[in-house]
């Protein structure tokens, strides 16, 4: 399989994959990732949002025939995560067994490595969510 | 506007061909259609394909299909909508015939999947979603599905043995479809007791990977008296329309409407002058057999959140007030991506002039729906053939 130039690819995406910066309109429409265009009202007055990075398990599966690429790290969960501020996100769960996953588990954002490419290839980190840590009982 | 009619069918039967090459595939299902349609050249060649640049590396499909069908020095292009990128070149050949540009026009969808590592066909079919928010987390098009099952049983309280009459329904057909690729019933718990491939997608949920080519020839009316076809001959797109929704499933506003699949039908149901219920057998995308149960919500046969019932039911047998997937639709008969829509558009034909095999053949069918699901519901065929 061909090797796409993946250097210059990811790191057009840092500000996102890093610290979840997605986009807010003029007329305060939150979108993640962040686009030029506001998809809900059309406008072109978007700027830059970070958002909090607490969210809520909207849907999950457990993927065990991955593309190439992940083979590596099979089985492992995969999740739609509502952000607090409404948008959805796409992204790996970590740190949970997967009977443990359940609708509206509050999770939070980390950041870890989601793959890594031949010898001469990067390695991609990006955000994933874990299960809320609290505080140990004393 | 007049409606282009459908005057010739071919195809190869679905399945595993190690020995054969995509070329080989899409030249006899096209020399197949020509044959059927009484004619030796066409003006015009449309062929859906989805992924060949990834499966096989060859694109321009165009060229290559038409040269070695031996079809001069004609226009030729291939038309991609991932997974519904056969029901797309069906609606490029017909409104190059509706636009009086071109006269005969040759469509063949055709896809090579069994010539890649499996893992590696994962990925390729993976493309179809968006390959920075989705594909780079990790996610198969199993996996996106899966979410949205999920989501489905949990909203609306079905079970996975709900859904799992789906794919019941479409092997039974598919055992008397001779270019099924799994000509084989199956019962419940061969469903229920398949391993997982994406909870909670389990392998019978999920149609297969396969090769396959299929072809149909489109003309005008005035044409088709032209070349001597006979009315019966003849089957009309009286209706057709496409649509787009967000390409990551995340951006959607509902996760469980085929928004796509809602405007597109509303459109093609406008253009044919008919509603759901004068539909006589419906061709829905069962690439998993949730995607069945909202194909029917988004077509207007059942109501939000009931698709699944009519599986749960038996309405869409053979015998039921919506017979779908008559000939195994993409879980029996074989779901080779780029060919699928056209695979469709040929059994509906098939259906519409009473030649469908025994048994699974609609009784007096006069109007079928084809509908061809591109990524997770962002790229949505619907076509209306009808008789003449």
């Amino acid at each position: 399989m061909g090797k796409p130039m993946q250097v210059a690819r990811h790191w057009r995406h840092f500000e996102e994959k890093y610290a979840l910066i997605g986009g807010k309109c003029e007329n305060g429409h939150l979108m993640f990732p962040y686009r030029e265009i506001c998809p809900v009202c059309g406008s072109r007055n978007v700027e830059k949002h970070k958002f909090s990075g607490k969210g809520k398990v909207v849907s999950w599966t457990i993927v065990r025939n991955p593309p190439s690429g992940f083979e590596y790290y099979k089985p492992y969960p995969l999740a739609l995560v509502q952000l607090e501020e409404g948008p959805v996100v796409l992204a790996q769960l970590t740190d949970v067994e997967p009977e443990e996953i359940d609708f509206g588990m509050e999770v939070e954002m980390v950041t870890r490595k989601v793959r890594e490419f031949d010898e001469d290839g990067i390695i991609l980190y990006a955000y994933k969510f874990r299960p809320v840590l609290k505080p140990q009982k004393e | 506007m007049e409606k282009p009619v459908i005057i010739g069918v071919g195809m190869v039967p679905v399945g595993e061909h190690w020995r054969v090459s995509l070329r080989d595939m899409a030249v006899e299902a096209l020399l197949n259609a020509m044959e059927d349609a009484g004619i030796d050249k066409v003006d015009s060649l449309y062929v859906g394909n989805m992924a060949s640049g990834s499966f096989i590396e060859q694109e321009n499909l165009g060229a290559l299909i038409a040269d070695w069908a031996g079809l001069g020095n004609i226009p030729a292009v291939k038309v991609e909508a991932a997974c519904g990128s056969g029901g797309a070149a069906v609606q490029e050949g017909a409104k190059a015939v509706m636009s009086g540009l071109e006269d005969v026009v040759a469509v063949v969808g055709v896809e090579k999947m069994t010539d890649a590592w499996p893992s590696d066909a994962t990925r390729f079919l993976g493309y179809a979603a968006d390959a920075e928010w989705e594909l780079f987390h990790g996610a198969s098009f199993v996996a996106l599905n899966a979410l949205i099952m999920r989501l489905y049983m949990k909203t609306y309280g079905y079970t996975e043995e709900d859904l799992a009459h789906f794919a019941v329904n479409a092997h039974r057909n598919g055992a008397k479809n001779p270019y099924a690729m799994f000509k084989k019933e199956i019962k419940l718990e061969t469903v229920l007791n398949s391993p997982y491939v994406a909870d909670p997608i389990k392998l019978f949920d999920a149609a297969p990977m396969c090769d396959g080519a299929a072809a149909v020839i489109i003309t005008s009316k005035e044409k088709a008296k032209e070349l001597g076809v006979p009315k019966e001959g003849m089957v009309e797109l009286a209706g057709f329309w496409r649509a787009i929704d967000t390409i990551n499933l995340a951006n959607r506003e509902d996760f469980l409407t085929l928004k796509a699949a809602k405007v597109a039908a509303e459109k093609a149901y406008k253009m044919a002058g008919v509603t759901a219920k004068d539909i006589d057998f419906f061709e829905v995308h069962d690439a998993f057999t949730v995607m069945a149960a909202l194909s029917l919500e988004a077509l207007g046969v059942a109501e939000k959140g009931k698709g699944a019932m009519l599986a749960k039911e038996g309405q869409i047998a053979i015998d039921g007030d919506y017979p779908i997937q008559t000939m195994g639709g993409l879980k029996a008969r074989g779901h080779p991506v780029g060919a699928t829509g056209v695979y469709q558009t040929v059994e509906a034909v098939l259906q519409l002039r009473g030649e469908a095999p025994e048994g699974i053949q609609v009784p007096d069918a006069e109007v079928g729906l084809t509908q061809n699901i591109g990524g997770t519901g962002s790229n949505i065929t619907v076509n209306i053939l009808r008789r003449v």
